[in-house]
């Protein structure tokens, strides 16, 4: 009887303690766009787990769900069958479909503390241009980058050029380009002056030229796109002339993932691509490397990339709540910081950069700090409403100039039919 | 008499029941999927705050305007033309030479089955660095004779060819073991018969070989070309459909406007017209092609 009696109590006792969490605790679902495994899981996990100690009556539950395209399918499959996860990091420029198909809340809605709405106005608002549609904040930015220039710094000396100064106007651009060119006994190229990214989503690298030639390629609520524009036309026409006419970029496509891989083999002196490759390009460059700002035509600038955490539609307001601390947490300055510190992204928030580790981050690594520099000059990512088939008008015309004798005028009229047709029905 | 049609009927019952797993399964994720797909084909795209409604075949007006779908079908078709008949003219080569006695056949016949074994995926990536521009593989044989570079997958006349390529590598090895097995059947006194006759080694290929493994040739045949059409992997792999849809094919750019676009409806109609292709083809093989194969 005694030996029962303390079976029974033993496992009371046990339920309790492996039950308490279950019944008392809310329990969210965080998409995260990463392949599972890596270096960069593990920030994640260390991330939820500090969440959770800090709030014990919450258990978040990290998927991991690949590359951006892979989760914001997963996100919104999940959606439709009715177990859509409660916070995501999805693209900046999803949110038009996101918005369109029913499936978020805004921030303003459910953040409506003053501390609340001072974290909500504590980001660069460079980044929060992609977050604002209609007058609402739809998603925080997570993991921000911009476009900045790599360059080789002994290829650069070779050429007889100042190592410390990147090229900082087209014709800079050209000029030291066509320096840094070189071709072997028999013609053939054996380095190139300039490479930008072309395969994939060309319009984000375009934007940049688009940017620094004055132009804007949307406006802000996502109804309407300018993709014919003078200037537009002129920055396309240069992007095709740097390889058609200067002869100082490979022609053809450049691929995403070739560029990092070229600049390190010592194939171009000058890439272009995004400030996330920032802790690649310093693990893996065998030289002396810069980054700079982008180059201006009339402005500087760049486009600003990457993922925003967003806030699903739920009737379970403690789920909402607890996504929204949840949020508050991953987008602290401290954790803004270390994110920035760990994967080279720009950290989202001024006071991140005042951060005692931060601040010593830059003092060891000042190229850190450029693409936060150039934030002043930096414009909100192309982002429409039905946006991969608006990009995709765009992308299929840059392509069709880089790779045919099609003129920039004629591509991009037609790529402007395309957009306005798609875009016709939420022009109410 | 009663108890005949008893009998009869329970043998009915008895078959129908034997069956009934295999026509759940099929119906379950094959006809009634077709059926779904087709309905969603005719109703428009739900979105928040608009249900679908019955817009009939308004969409396949659509898709003949549509510039992409025409290329995707066309490429489509290209890659088909071409890939098939040279994949089962290599299979059929290196069926005919290790099936022959020489040294090193079971090696070379490993060799030759290899690319099949690895996934798809691999196998883009191993040939995604031999196109790769400036040291690849192909620029670095190119430049050893004294060639420049070639941006084989960013230029839209040579992306397409390029992915042809790696059909045609990974699939002649798979096709090249049905012709291996073909080739044992082949009775042996056929060849000792034209050896007497003094045949040439065309006359004996043309007169005995190509006719005996026809059947083959054609099994092989329809599976390449469906093969054909169910291609994605790689071009999501290597291109993603680029530059300027030079690679996009049927089934990627469906992918494409379900998963990118959103726009399931028009997926749907586009997967009912590739179902479609696919039917004639398989229709092509039971009824026009199969009775003028010579069968023993």
């Amino acid at each position: 009887m005694k030996r029962l009696t303390t079976a029974f109590l033993g496992a009371a006792l046990a339920t309790s303690v492996f039950a308490a969490p279950a019944w008392a605790a809310t329990e969210i679902s965080f998409y995260y766009p990463i392949a599972v495994g890596g270096p960069i899981t593990k920030i994640v996990d260390g991330y939820v787990k500090k969440f959770e100690e800090e709030n014990p009556d919450i258990v978040v539950k990290p998927v991991y769900t690949g590359s951006y395209q892979d989760s914001i399918v997963k996100a919104m499959t999940a959606a439709r069958a009715g177990n859509a996860p409660d916070a995501a990091v999805l693209l900046s420029t999803d949110m038009f479909t996101l918005i369109d198909a029913g499936m978020i809340v805004p921030y303003d809605q459910i953040a409506t503390s003053d501390a609340d709405k001072a974290w909500l106005s504590s980001f660069y608002p460079a980044f929060m241009a992609n977050s604002e549609a209609n007058g609402h904040t739809w998603g925080v930015p997570f993991q921000r980058s911009t476009i900045v220039q790599y360059y080789n710094k002994e290829a650069f000396k070779k050429a007889g050029l100042d190592p410390d100064k990147a090229p900082s106007t087209w014709d800079e651009l050209v000029a030291d380009g066509k320096k840094l060119t070189v071709k072997d006994g028999s013609g053939n190229m054996t380095q190139w002056g300039l490479e930008i990214p072309s395969s994939g989503f060309p319009y984000w690298l375009f934007q940049a030229l688009a940017i620094q030639n004055g132009a804007d390629l949307a406006n802000q609520n996502g109804t309407k796109v300018y993709f014919n524009d003078p200037k537009v036309v002129e920055a396309a026409t240069f992007f095709k002339d740097l390889s058609a006419k200067y002869d100082i970029m490979p022609k053809g496509i450049i691929d995403w993932g070739t560029a990092p891989k070229d600049f390190f083999q010592g194939k171009t002196a000058i890439m272009w691509t995004t400030t996330g490759n920032l802790t690649n390009v310093r693990k893996n460059a065998p030289f002396e490397f810069g980054v700079a700002p982008m180059p201006a035509k009339v402005q500087g600038g760049s486009p600003t990339g990457g993922g925003n955490i967003y806030i699903f539609k739920t009737d379970n307001k403690d789920k909402q709540e607890a996504a929204l601390k949840f949020a508050r947490f991953l987008t602290s300055k401290e954790r803004a910081a270390d994110w920035g510190i760990a994967t080279g992204y720009i950290a989202t928030r001024a006071d991140a950069w005042d951060t005692p580790a931060m601040a010593a981050y830059v003092k060891d690594f000042p190229a850190a700090a450029v693409a936060r520099d150039q934030l002043k000059d930096a414009k909100a990512e192309l982002s429409t409403h039905d946006n991969q088939r608006v990009t995709k008008a765009l992308d299929d015309a840059l392509q069709a100039i880089l790779t045919s004798d099609e003129k920039a005028q004629a591509a991009l009229d037609k790529a402007q039919q395309q957009a306005t047709a798609i875009l016709r029905r939420y022009q109410e | 008499m009663a108890t005949r049609t008893a009998r009869r009927l329970n043998m009915h019952v008895q078959g129908w029941l034997l069956v009934l797993p295999a026509v759940v399964l099929l119906a379950a994720f094959t006809h009634v999927p077709v059926v779904e797909t087709f309905i969603g084909s005719i109703f428009s795209t739900p979105q928040a705050g608009h249900p679908a409604h019955f817009i009939g075949i308004q969409r396949y007006g659509d898709m003949a305007a549509d510039p992409i779908f025409w290329q995707a079908l066309t490429n489509n078709l290209l890659y088909a033309l071409i890939t098939v008949p040279v994949s089962i003219g290599l299979a059929l080569a290196m069926a005919i030479w290790v099936s022959g006695r020489i040294p090193g056949r079971a090696l070379l016949r490993l060799a030759f089955f290899m690319p099949t074994i690895l996934p798809m995926i691999a196998a883009a990536n191993i040939w995604l660095f031999f196109y790769t521009p400036g040291y690849g593989l192909l620029d670095q044989v190119a430049h050893l004779f004294g060639f420049g570079s070639t941006n084989w997958l960013g230029d839209t006349s040579t992306a397409l060819p390029s992915l042809m390529a790696v059909t045609i590598w990974k699939e002649s090895g798979f096709f090249m073991i049905f012709f291996l097995a073909a080739l044992q059947q082949v009775p042996p006194d056929l060849y000792e018969a034209a050896r007497i006759e003094n045949a040439t080694r065309w006359q004996v290929f043309a007169r005995i070989t190509w006719p005996l493994v026809m059947p083959t040739t054609l099994f092989v045949a329809i599976n390449a070309l469906i093969n054909a059409f169910r291609i994605v992997d790689q071009v999501i792999a290597m291109t993603g459909g680029g530059p300027n849809n030079a690679t996009s094919l049927l089934l990627f750019y469906i992918y494409q406007v379900a998963f990118s676009f959103w726009d399931t409806g028009y997926a749907a109609a586009l997967s009912t017209v590739l179902l479609i292709v696919l039917a004639v083809v398989a229709l092509g093989q039971f009824f026009l092609l199969d009775r003028r194969i010579h069968y023993r």
